[in-house]
This record gives C-alpha cells, sequence and structure tokens, in this order.
C-alpha cells in the first residue's frame, strides 16, 4: 500500500501463525520421546500434589520390583535433591532437577539430566514431576504415560477442582488407602465418581505402600504399558 | 505460574517471526487459550506487561481468545456438557475434547518498512 503511494511509513503486514505457542517444547519432548522408544524404555510422568505421596510410590515400586525390572528416575523438585537421594537409597539410579523457581519440568529440562543419568539401561524411567496439581499438566516431556497421584486425605474434590491434570492422566494411584478407617468423610465411590466426570476414560487404582495393597496390580498395570510400547514399536519396525 | 515460561515462549516465536521479516515493530499479537489449557488468561497478560519492556513487542497489543471447552463423542458428534460423566450418554463411548485445550500463536501484525 505504502510502496504505492510512496509516503515512506511501514507497512503493517498481519502473519497468521496458528501453531502451539509451546511447539518449541513439544520438538524437544518428541525427541526425548524417540529416544525412550529406541532403547525400549518405558518413561512414566508421575505428578501430584506436594505429599500425595509421589517418592513413597516409587520407592515401595523399587522394593516390590526388586531384580525383575530395572529402574531410574528423574525427579523435580523446587529447592532440594531429597527425593532423588531417597531414591538412590532404595536402590533407583536417580537424579534431581532443581527447578528453582520454575513450577513444572519441561522437555528440555528433562533431556538435560537424561545426559547425566545411565537410563538407557532400564526398563522404566519415571519423571517424578515436581508437586504440583496445575503447571506440570501442560507440558510434555515425552513420556509414555501420564500418571497422577492423589491420597485420600485431599479430599473427594481434587479431580474437580484440577480437570486439566487428571484429563491427561492415562491412570491416578490413589494413595495411602491405609488411612481410610480414620477418614470416614471420605468415599472412594464419589472419588471414582468425580474422575468419571474429568478422565474421559477413567482408570483409577487404590494403593498403600504401607500395608502393601494394590502393588500387584500397580505393578501389572506397569507391565501392561511396557507391553503395550513394545508391541507398537515391533509393528513400527516391520512397517 | 508456568505463564511466564508460556509468555517467554511466546515473545521468542514473535521476535523470530518478526525478525524474519524484517520488522521494525510488533503491533498485535493474537493468541487463542482453551478453557482447558491450563493456562490462566489474566497471569499471562500480567507476564505480559512485565516480560515485553524492551523487546519488538514493547508496544503491541495482546489480543486472547477464550476458547470454551466442548466435549463430544466421537463416533456420533453428541455433545456432553461440562460437569456430566465424561462418556456418550447413547453408545458409551469415551468423550472426546473437541476444543479447549488450545495454547495458540493465531496471528502477528507486524511493521515492515
Amino acid at each position: 500500500m505504502c510502496e504505492t503511494c510512496g509516503c515512506g511509513d511501514p507497512e503493517l503486514v498481519s502473519i497468521d501463525v496458528h501453531d502451539r505457542i509451546l511447539a518449541g517444547n513439544d520438538r524437544t519432548a518428541k525427541h526425548n520421546r524417540e529416544h525412550f522408544r529406541e532403547h525400549g524404555v518405558v518413561a512414566v510422568n508421575l505428578m501430584g500434589s506436594p505429599g500425595s505421596g509421589k517418592t513413597a510410590v516409587l520407592e515401595a515400586t523399587a522394593r516390590a520390583v526388586g531384580e525383575r525390572r530395572r529402574l531410574a528416575a528423574i525427579s523435580g523438585d523446587l529447592a532440594t535433591d531429597r527425593d532423588a537421594e531417597r531414591l538412590r537409597a532404595a536402590g533407583v539410579p536417580s537424579i534431581a532437577i532443581t527447578t528453582g523457581s520454575a513450577c513444572h519440568l519441561d522437555a528440555e529440562m528433562v533431556h538435560r539430566a537424561l545426559h547425566d543419568l545411565a537410563w538407557r539401561a532400564c526398563d522404566f524411567l519415571f519423571i517424578e514431576n515436581v508437586g504440583n496439581l496445575v503447571c506440570p499438566a501442560v507440558y510434555d516431556l515425552g513420556q509414555a504415560v501420564n500418571v497422577v497421584a492423589l491420597s485420600v486425605t485431599e479430599g473427594e474434590d481434587k479431580p474437580l477442582k484440577y480437570p486439566v491434570m487428571f484429563r491427561k492422566a492415562d491412570l491416578v494411584l490413589l494413595t495411602k488407602i491405609d488411612l481410610l478407617p480414620h477418614l470416614p468423610e471420605i468415599s472412594v465411590a464419589a472419588i471414582a465418581g468425580a474422575l468419571a466426570r474429568v478422565m474421559p476414560r477413567p482408570a483409577m487404582l487404590p494403593l498403600s505402600v504401607r500395608s502393601g495393597e494394590g502393588l500387584t496390580r500397580w505393578l501389572g498395570w506397569l507391565e501392561d504399558t511396557r507391553a503395550a510400547g513394545v508391541s507398537r514399536t515391533a509393528v513400527l519396525e516391520r512397517a | 505460574m508456568h505463564e511466564y515460561s508460556i509468555l517467554r515462549a511466546l515473545l521468542d516465536r514473535v521476535e523470530a517471526e518478526a525478525h524474519a521479516r524484517s520488522a521494525s515493530s510488533v503491533r498485535r499479537i493474537r493468541v487463542s487459550i482453551g478453557e482447558f489449557a491450563g493456562v490462566e488468561p489474566e497471569l499471562l497478560r500480567s507476564a505480559y506487561t512485565l516480560l515485553r519492556e524492551r523487546t519488538i513487542c514493547q508496544d503491541a497489543e495482546l489480543e486472547i481468545r477464550a476458547v470454551k471447552a466442548r466435549w463430544e463423542c466421537p463416533l456420533c458428534t453428541r455433545r456432553i456438557a461440562p460437569g456430566e460423566v465424561l462418556q456418550c450418554p447413547e453408545c458409551r463411548t469415551p468423550a472426546r475434547l473437541a476444543s479447549g485445550d488450545e495454547i495458540m500463536l493465531d496471528q502477528i501484525a507486524m511493521e515492515v518498512p
């Protein structure tokens, strides 16, 4: 326009982009996912509130799995590497990502952490996200599955209050069920009912690391996930 | 407060697009944020006010289009109201989020000399 009239004013140009703002993160996540697939590693993004029992679930998983499967972990924490220390003590090679003020892990942080962890030899890589029911749901890390730990003490309405997080969950681990006898106001059926309103494919597994209840089912779920992943890879390789 | 890191990613992308076209300034940025995106438009806006200083977007208006969440049956496209069980009442198929999880950069208006 202004080229025509010669007034010398800059031209206003509109560019249609229509791309995800987090396209950069998505690319790195895809790259991580390809790494995991290539080495037959099932990456599990474990999310949940602070204190929902994420680290305790992983400690119990390591104990229950024994020598049958090799585990590794990346733990996101705001200020300490305490979770990674606990997991190393439980025999799981682990590395901490100290996020400072960041409330979530992103694909680049995970990618950098992979350089400092012997993850290729493991069967399951647990990415223990920062304790938070909001921000971690937004970032793809390259995981095969999302698991959300929800403890019975958090209340029945948490899924309805944080629908974005629960919508993305492939499985909800209902933790600390050994406390249920002390919580007459909490109903497991009500929690399942709330999940059905935020998860199109509701999947909940009640668990207690203290009594061991539910651990066998949890290990079974992990094995099923691994089998599904391996068969998908086999199909891709044949094609 | 992941809105700050989302805004940082947005500014990086807008700067790259503006640079590629040798733009002298950016006048308007249009984004779409879904109700189920996990992003608070108001927090995004305050992050923008803070982070746009001394960037090519300093004088650019940020337009945020809020997209409502819409659940539907993937087979019969029957709508499922928010708060309902996320399953088609007719055929029991798990619902699909047809819209509402967008975190999109739609359009940039820039001045090109």
